[in-house]
């Protein structure tokens, strides 16, 4: 399946990138999992996606939980907790 | 209750600075059902977790942000009798004593108005994907959510 993924805030500046498209391993099938195969790029990636942070999730600009299933061509969005106000 | 068909809910997630009173009197209208109008400003504070804050930017999930406060208006409306509510929240640059944030709610009754004003910005800030970076005399950096703005959120629940 093929996701496009857009990064906000501090995980836009830490990969230098705002969205991709990503072409998913068949393996790949909830939010939770494509953090932990973004995990795996090594460098900023596994840095910021080393379990110690809280991330959320949005599909097709909804919240999703992460064990929620991806849908293909969606749109993904990765974020720290929002502190707006 | 559920939300009267009347209720005039807005947002506008923009640069541009606001004004309460054209704001404030765009709400009212020629609503002579109106008794109580509750307006909140969110200000920026020059100290924050004991630094000096120069400026502030905020960045928003364009799309998102929008949807996100349009639904928190109406699970207000759907909570509480309004007859109207606007929410109005800047992005971008700011500095020391601009204005951030607007939220007014119109209700018959004070009660309503207080109450969902209060329930939009608990939500607005643990809900509505907005991004706050302070920069300090040290620099920039990403602010963190607050466990007192979850706290505050739940207690709507």
């Amino acid at each position: 399946m093929k996701i496009k993924v857009l990064y906000f805030a501090q995980l836009r500046e830490k990969f230098g990138l705002s969205d991709e498209h990503i072409q998913l391993p068949e393996s790949i099938l909830t939010a939770g999992e494509l953090i932990t195969h973004l995990s795996t790029r090594g460098g900023a990636w596994s840095e910021t996606f080393d379990g110690t942070q809280a991330f959320r999730v949005a599909m097709n600009q909804e919240m999703i939980a992460l064990d929620t299933p991806l849908v293909d061509g969606a749109e993904l969005a990765i974020f720290r907790p929002v502190t707006g106000g | 209750m559920t939300a009267q068909m009347s209720t005039r809910l807005s947002v506008a997630v923009q640069p541009e600075d606001f004004d309460l009173g054209r704001e404030y009197t765009a709400l009212l209208a020629d609503d002579r059902s109106i008794g109580a109008i509750v307006a909140f400003v969110g200000t920026v504070r020059d100290l924050n977790l004991a630094d000096e804050v120069v400026a502030l930017e905020l960045e928003p999930y364009p799309g998102m942000t929008e949807k996100s406060l349009n639904k928190i208006l109406n699970a207000a409306a759907q909570r509480w009798s309004l007859q109207g509510a606007r929410i109005v929240h800047r992005v971008g640059k700011m500095y020391p004593g601009d204005q951030i944030v607007l939220v007014l709610t119109a209700s018959a009754h004070r009660g309503d108005a207080y109450e969902a004003n209060n329930f939009i910005m608990d939500y607005l800030k643990t809900e509505a994907p907005f991004w706050k970076k302070e920069w300090t005399p040290e620099g920039p950096r990403w602010i963190e959510a607050r466990d007192s703005d979850d706290k505050a959120a739940a207690r709507w629940k």
